[in-house]
């Protein structure tokens, strides 16, 4: 998917966390994390998120992620939530997310 | 037909828990609701109605609800977000759609074909996606009948409060204002065959109240209650289980019904009395239920 | 009349009796009012660093200090800074506990003016600190018991005791709160207690000196060496507020109901039980469905022990509890219910906890206690987080579940993301072979050490899991933390109620 602007999707209450996105041309994804639970989780929520971005087909862009202890599946729920966000664009294929 | 839906179940509580709360959500199974309602319309902001869609869509696929019924309460079709909803969930594998403001059986057969054509574009085999109906305007009350027999899919029929007395020009209060609304989605429920689900009590900090409400539904004939708390969970479920005496009298009608069948009697008589139909009916009823309740209770 | 010398060999066997030698007279009687000289002839001196010199305080000794002010303490900075101002180096600083206020301590640890620290536990930037190696010599935690029978038996002999009072007379009456006036304070002082009685040396601070004799005290005054008048040894408002509520958080309630429901089950909710409540949301809401079971049965508890709050004293004044055992007031209802109910006591640490001596943990039927982790062992810790920095203090939770027939562990299966039951908890603070029972909000599970309370439990309906489940759970939930980093220096050294070395903590290693 193409980011086109800045987006940004999750709170920054407990259990939640909030993405930002900035499209960018190249250099890959740029990741800065901050999370309540670095030492313990942040290699699991860096690999996700990543994995999230990969998955929907975005291959640059700027992310800042800040997290208080979300599941993977709420990581997951607010990176897709941010990428469509950006590109302006609606989910359809739900079977693939 | 494969079915994810019981039709039958126990249903004392249905717990709201807000769409776009991840805490909330990951929490939701612990406080022993029967059924837990996660809900994309009135407690999601229109603004966040994407990520909450997406938040329930994940959630479905990870979480382990565990034997709890699991609703999703999507907008309505007309406000053209109901069918965004339902594309979220269904493939996400949710159990039953809650549909809100249902006015007429149209209603619920218009979002039934959204549902099946969803299915089928999925693979999912057609029918497998339960529906609930609540009620929440006096047209919509008026149709009971209509709305609660509209499809195979539903469970049940709920009344929503808050819409329903705004709409009669008066506010909640004592009960009386609800008993028509009460007693005809009851009875439409009822000719149905299926669930009535009685609407929330708002004031989590007034217990007596809460309990007072509970005892006019369980004297209606209500299956249950949506909470908005889960501190009224445990006074809720309290109220559903049998007394020990209604209990003991409801295994002497049975054993009485069992020796007169091993007499070869049809005539069953207790303490001199003969036992009617009803009576066995409301017996058989009151151990399922004893049965139902202690069964949920060992998860 | 003066003793004839000779009279003495008139006694037989006077050489078997002791005596100091014949009657010699009396020193001059004083003929001055009580009240006259109770201004003039006392034990108040006129600065604290006069009173550090009389009690001959050297380098390299050993201070103490209580924590009944908690994070309102304004004693122990206050002497630190100035035992610093006076060239003081090498000291060992031993507290009941220390709290997120004590961060100055840092300074004084980086001047050497402290190079050892003894304490329950400790939080907040000092704590950070310690985990990241500031200190050579590891902090020593102990337990409000193992405290207090270290002081008693010598292994932590205390020079100089320096005591914050909220009301002392001149002569050294000490306590929490005051019967002449409307002052609270902090209620109970009982961990300064031990302090008192054991120290070579004893110094109070106080900023209320109240008239000859401030009964009933906490500290009597034959104790006391030195009191000196300071404007300001606390923040009211750091040492205690108002009334501890109930939580209001589900989780937490679901939590305390279930407990109350496993106290009852297991058979210890009988007429005329003991208990004790730690701190923590889900452990002091067992209060509250422990007292509804109460009236339903109509049973009265025989004495509640422990750090208390107002919802203990308001169970005792509504005539559920008989006796009020209070080592350590929590809030001010309970200091107030101190002050005002007769059955309220004020007890020591030792008195409290110390397995040296009759302890009344060990009468206690039941306790409820939390736990930042707890492990498939059931052992459990409240010390340090679970990115393995300390920011917690052991208390009583050993000497309480040792003592209690049924000991209770309270916790939220998961906090956010972090798991609560793991393989093995990051520092051992409170073994299994004492803990009776795990309750979280996602179940229940028994120590298989007592099979007669799983099985009672069952009987009653309650599931019972494995406490392995309960760590799947929770992995499956939240998925398997990374191993927190540590290096192979030890900060901390981890004592049980007995003093022996239980566990230790170690400096965490720079991301």
């Amino acid at each position: 998917m193409e980011l086109k602007k800045a987006a940004t999707a999750g709170t920054m209450e407990s259990g939640d966390v909030m993405v930002t996105l900035c499209p960018a041309q190249e250099g890959g994804v740029d990741l800065s994390l901050t999370s309540s639970v670095q030492q313990q989780f942040g290699r699991q929520i860096e690999a996700v998120i990543r994995d999230t971005l990969r998955k929907l087909g975005v291959e640059h862009a700027q992310v800042t992620a800040v997290d208080k202890g979300a599941l993977d599946c709420t990581i997951r729920a607010r990176v897709a939530a941010a990428v469509y966000r950006s590109a302006g664009e609606t989910p359809e294929r739900w079977e693939e997310l | 037909m494969e079915r994810r839906f019981v039709k039958d179940r126990l249903r004392r509580s249905m717990m709201f828990v807000p769409g776009n709360n991840p805490g909330m959500i990951s929490d939701a199974r612990i406080y022993g609701a029967d059924s837990i309602m996660l809900d994309l319309e009135d407690s999601v902001a229109y603004t966040e109605k994407d990520a909450a869609r997406l938040l329930v869509h994940n959630a479905l696929k990870t979480l382990d609800f565990g034997r709890k019924e699991v609703v999703v309460r999507i907008n309505d079709l007309a406000s053209g977000l109901g069918v965004l909803d339902l594309e979220a969930i269904i493939p996400a594998g949710v159990q039953v759609v809650r549909l809100p403001k249902t006015d007429s059986a149209q209603d619920v057969a218009d979002c039934e074909a959204e549902i099946a054509r969803i299915e089928r574009k999925h693979g999912i085999p057609e029918g497998a996606t339960g529906m609930m109906a609540a009620i929440e305007s006096a047209r919509g009350v008026l149709n009971a009948q209509a709305i609660a027999a509209a499809s195979d899919r539903l469970i049940g029929v709920a009344l929503g409060a808050e819409d329903y007395v705004t709409d009669l020009k008066t506010t909640r209060a004592d009960g009386t204002e609800l008993l028509f609304a009460r007693s005809m989605i009851l009875n439409a429920a009822r000719a149905a065959g299926i669930a009535a689900l009685d609407t929330v009590y708002s004031d989590v900090n007034n217990e007596e109240g809460f309990l007072a409400e509970v005892a006019l539904i369980r004297k209606l004939g209500f299956d249950g209650k949506s909470v908005i708390n889960p501190r009224q969970i445990e006074p809720l479920h309290r109220s559903f289980v049998p007394s020990e005496k209604d209990l003991k009298k409801a295994y002497a009608v049975m054993e009485a019904i069992r020796e007169a069948n091993a007499r070869g009697s049809g005539v069953a008589s207790l303490n001199g009395k003969m036992i009617d139909k009803p009576v066995v009916t409301r017996a058989k009823r009151l151990i399922a239920l004893a049965e139902a309740v202690e069964e949920v209770e060992e998860v | 009349m003066t003793m004839d010398k000779n009279a003495l060999e008139r006694i037989p066997h006077i050489g078997e009796i002791r005596h100091r030698g014949p009657f010699a007279g009396t020193p001059e009687k004083h003929t001055a009012t009580f009240q006259d000289r109770s201004w003039r002839q006392n034990k108040v001196v006129g600065s604290l660093e006069e009173a550090i010199r009389r009690t001959g305080l050297q380098n390299g000794m050993t201070i103490s200090f209580h924590h009944h002010f908690r994070n309102g303490d304004h004693v122990v900075n206050q002497v630190l800074d100035t035992l610093a101002r006076m060239g003081f180096k090498n000291l060992t600083l031993a507290a009941s506990s220390l709290a997120a206020v004590h961060a100055p301590l840092i300074d004084h640890i980086k001047n050497g003016v402290v190079t050892r620290i003894e304490t329950s536990g400790l939080r907040g930037e000092l704590a950070e600190e310690v985990s990241r190696g500031l200190m050579d010599c590891p902090v020593v935690f102990r337990s409000h018991g193992g405290r207090a029978a270290a002081i008693r038996s010598g292994e932590l002999p205390i020079d100089v005791a320096f005591l914050g009072a909220p009301s002392c007379d001149p002569y050294g009456n000490a306590n929490g709160y005051s019967r002449d006036d409307s002052l609270l304070a902090c209620g109970s002082m009982g961990y300064a207690r031990t302090d008192a009685k054991y120290a070579r040396q004893v110094v109070i601070l106080t900023n209320h000196l109240v008239r000859y004799p401030n009964a009933p005290w906490a500290i009597p005054e034959y104790d006391v060496d030195y009191i000196v008048p300071a404007d300001d040894i606390g923040d009211p408002k750091g040492i205690m507020s108002g009334a501890t509520r109930y939580t209001k958080n589900p989780k937490e309630l679901l939590i305390a109901q279930t407990a109350a429901r496993v106290i009852d089950a297991a058979g210890y909710l009988y007429d005329g039980f003991s208990m004790q409540m730690g701190s923590g949301g889900a452990s002091l809401a067992t209060a509250r469905f422990i007292r509804e079971m109460m009236l339903e049965k109509d049973i009265r508890c025989r004495f509640a022990l422990g750090g208390i709050t107002g919802q203990i004293t308001a169970m005792h004044e509504e005539g559920l509890i008989d006796r009020i055992l209070d080592v350590q007031s929590f809030d001010l209802d309970a200091a107030l219910s101190l002050k005002n109910n007769r059955f309220h006591h004020q007890i020591g640490a030792t008195y409290y906890a110390s397995f040296l001596s009759a302890a009344a943990v060990d009468q206690l039927d039941f306790v409820v206690l939390s736990a930042l982790e707890i492990d498939t062992d059931f052992n459990v810790n409240v010390l340090t987080g679970s990115d393995g920095v300390i920011r917690g203090a052991i208390g009583g939770h050993p000497d309480a579940a040792a003592g209690a027939s049924l000991s209770i562990v309270v916790a939220p299966l998961t906090r956010g993301r972090i798991p609560s039951v793991i393989d093995r908890v990051n520092t051992v603070v409170t073994p299994g072979a004492v803990v009776d029972v795990v309750v979280t909000d996602q179940g229940v599970a028994v120590n298989p050490r007592r099979p007669e309370v799983a099985e009672r439990l069952r009987a009653a309906g309650i599931p019972v899991g494995t406490i392995q489940r309960l760590k799947e759970k929770a992995e499956t939930l939240v998925g398997k933390p990374d191993p927190i980093r540590y290096t192979d220096r030890v900060v901390g050294v981890v004592l049980y109620r007995d003093n022996t070395v239980i566990d230790t903590v170690r400096q965490i290693a720079e991301p």
